[in-house]
């Protein structure tokens, strides 16, 4: 009877869903590794990988300087910094990622180049710089930068929720002990909402590995593009397709599975 | 009597008083001399922690002054940081950072505020902690400290700015039973060495011990005021005795 009850306890604790997944992945790694035609796509596929995680790192580590920033002006005291944030995130939210991908790469850098004209004309003038044009920022920089301003607002709002989150008698306590209210932001309210928020900040970059295969529509040579062209030459859409899903989860998978671990740990610090 | 901290006709309205505001403070006038310890007891929203909360401007008031000894808390321009290394404030829930350790929470002020030298923070703060009692907690978080241990932390935390005057809103008010005794000893520690000092509290053992006057507010307004002894065994006003009923 314990025993049964035994079994039982351990069926219930034991992800199944995550079983599947890896068994599915066995098996499509077995096939693979045994038919030449997968081994070829395989291979093909994996020289996406880099761009796909270099895209979003890179995206991702811009997005959380920015969406920090935005965050802070968000809870400000200053009114117009606080508008002008918000401005900026309700904007921004409300658009499709694909749409900022097309207006950056588009509208954006072409912008950009002018700016940067006018702002550097005399050394231009004097032949110190070369005039930028459009085509200098590569599709990879410009996607990198749309998924950056894209996510800068996410992110930003997570940072406003983690600071709207910390106690406000911890801020009434730095200040009654002289401190200054930039120095209770940073030494007392924003270790605290860092770590309230690290999760929701983790899972972000999950997210923003998928939304990289966005930069697909600007041919930036990523997994899913390298797929996609592979695809439509051989009409090996199914084995094609299989190859470049197993790859995005590989890295979600075992991203999501370690931000639960992160979220368990900080669950168990806190009840500490 | 050589007030240290002064408090003139202060007025404070929280909301709109014409839709249900409430008027905290209403006319409130106190002088607290130096190294004079000083009860404020009253019920529920007769503006005792407001009062307490405007001494160190954690709350502006709509009119009226406040000094402590020749700073004056209320000027317009006034300097914050000097007015908070005037007045220590210990909150009813503790407040201690919770993501630092003890010693790290005493020497936090010392180092940003005084600019004192991390050395210098530490040892000053281990003295500190050693005479609240917490010599054996210098590296345990808040959250591994029972209520009483916490509230003598932030005691010891606002002690490290060596403050002229210690402000107590409610101290015990959070904490079980047997660990109100543990601040209430460290409290009247202070009272014996010197310390000026303003508390909000009920604890009529602590009254009898330490304080050198009680103040009953409410309303807004001081009612009456008194020594512990004139205050608890005759008190003058009706609204006095009808509390005091409550809570004795």
């Amino acid at each position: 009877m314990t025993n049964g009850r035994r079994a039982a306890r351990i069926a219930a604790g034991v992800p199944w869903w995550l079983v599947l997944l890896v068994g599915l992945g066995a098996i499509a790694l077995g096939t693979a590794l045994a038919d030449a035609s997968y081994r070829v796509i395989f291979g093909a596929v994996a020289r996406g990988f880099g761009v796909t995680i270099g895209v979003a790192l890179a995206s991702y580590a811009a997005s959380l300087a920015l969406g920090l920033l935005l965050g802070l002006a968000r809870s400000s005291r200053l009114r117009p910094l606080r508008e002008a944030s918000t401005f900026y995130i309700e904007l921004v939210r409300g658009l499709p990622m694909l749409v900022i991908l097309y207006y950056i790469a588009f509208v954006g850098a072409p912008a950009l180049a002018e700016v940067l004209n006018g702002l550097l004309a005399p050394l231009i003038r004097a032949g110190a710089v070369k005039a930028f044009q459009a085509r200098d920022f590569s599709f990879a920089t410009r996607a990198g930068l749309a998924l950056t301003l894209g996510y800068a607002a996410f992110i930003a709002e997570i940072f406003r929720a983690g600071i709207e989150s910390v106690d406000k008698g911890q801020i009434e306590a730095a200040h009654a002990l002289g401190l200054s209210h930039s120095q209770t932001m940073l030494r007392v309210v924003l270790p605290q909402a860092v770590k309230n928020v690290l999760p929701a900040l983790a899972n972000e970059f999950v997210a923003i590995i998928k939304d990289s295969a966005l930069v697909s529509v600007l041919g930036v040579q990523d997994i899913t593009q390298i797929g996609k062209v592979y695809a439509a030459s051989t009409f090996k859409f199914f084995e094609t397709y299989n190859v470049v899903a197993f790859f995005y989860l590989c890295m979600t998978v075992s991203l999501s599975m370690l931000v639960r671990a992160l979220e368990r740990r900080l669950k168990r610090e806190n009840a500490r | 009597m050589n007030a240290f901290i002064r408090v003139v006709d202060a007025v404070k309205t929280f909301g709109d008083p014409e839709r249900g505001g409430v008027r905290a403070l209403d006319g409130v006038s106190l002088e607290v001399a130096k190294g004079e310890v000083v009860l404020v007891i009253g019920p529920s929203g007769s503006g005792k922690s407001t009062l307490l909360r405007a001494v160190n401007r954690l709350e502006r008031l709509d009119s009226g002054g406040i000094w402590i000894g020749d700073d004056e808390v209320t000027a317009r321009r006034a300097d914050l940081r000097r007015i908070r290394e005037d007045a220590g404030m210990v909150f009813q829930s503790f407040n201690l950072f919770s993501h630092m350790s003890v010693l790290d929470n005493v020497t936090l002020a010392p180092r940003l505020v005084r600019k004192a030298s991390a050395a210098a923070a530490r040892e000053a703060g281990r003295a500190i902690l050693e005479r609240v009692g917490l010599g054996d907690k210098l590296e345990a978080y808040p959250r591994q400290l029972s209520g009483g241990q916490q509230q003598r932390a932030a005691i010891a935390r606002a002690l490290a700015m060596s403050p002229k005057a210690l402000l107590f809103d409610e101290p015990t008010s959070a904490l079980d039973p047997e660990m109100i005794k543990e601040v209430l000893d460290v409290m009247t520690a202070l009272a014996d060495d010197g310390m000026t000092m303003m508390v909000v509290s009920h604890e009529m053992g602590f009254a009898r011990a330490a304080a050198d006057r009680v103040v009953f507010m409410d309303r807004g307004r001081i009612v009456e005021q008194g020594t512990p002894e004139e205050l608890f065994a005759s008190p003058r006003e009706e609204r006095t005795k009808e509390f005091l009923g409550h809570i004795l």
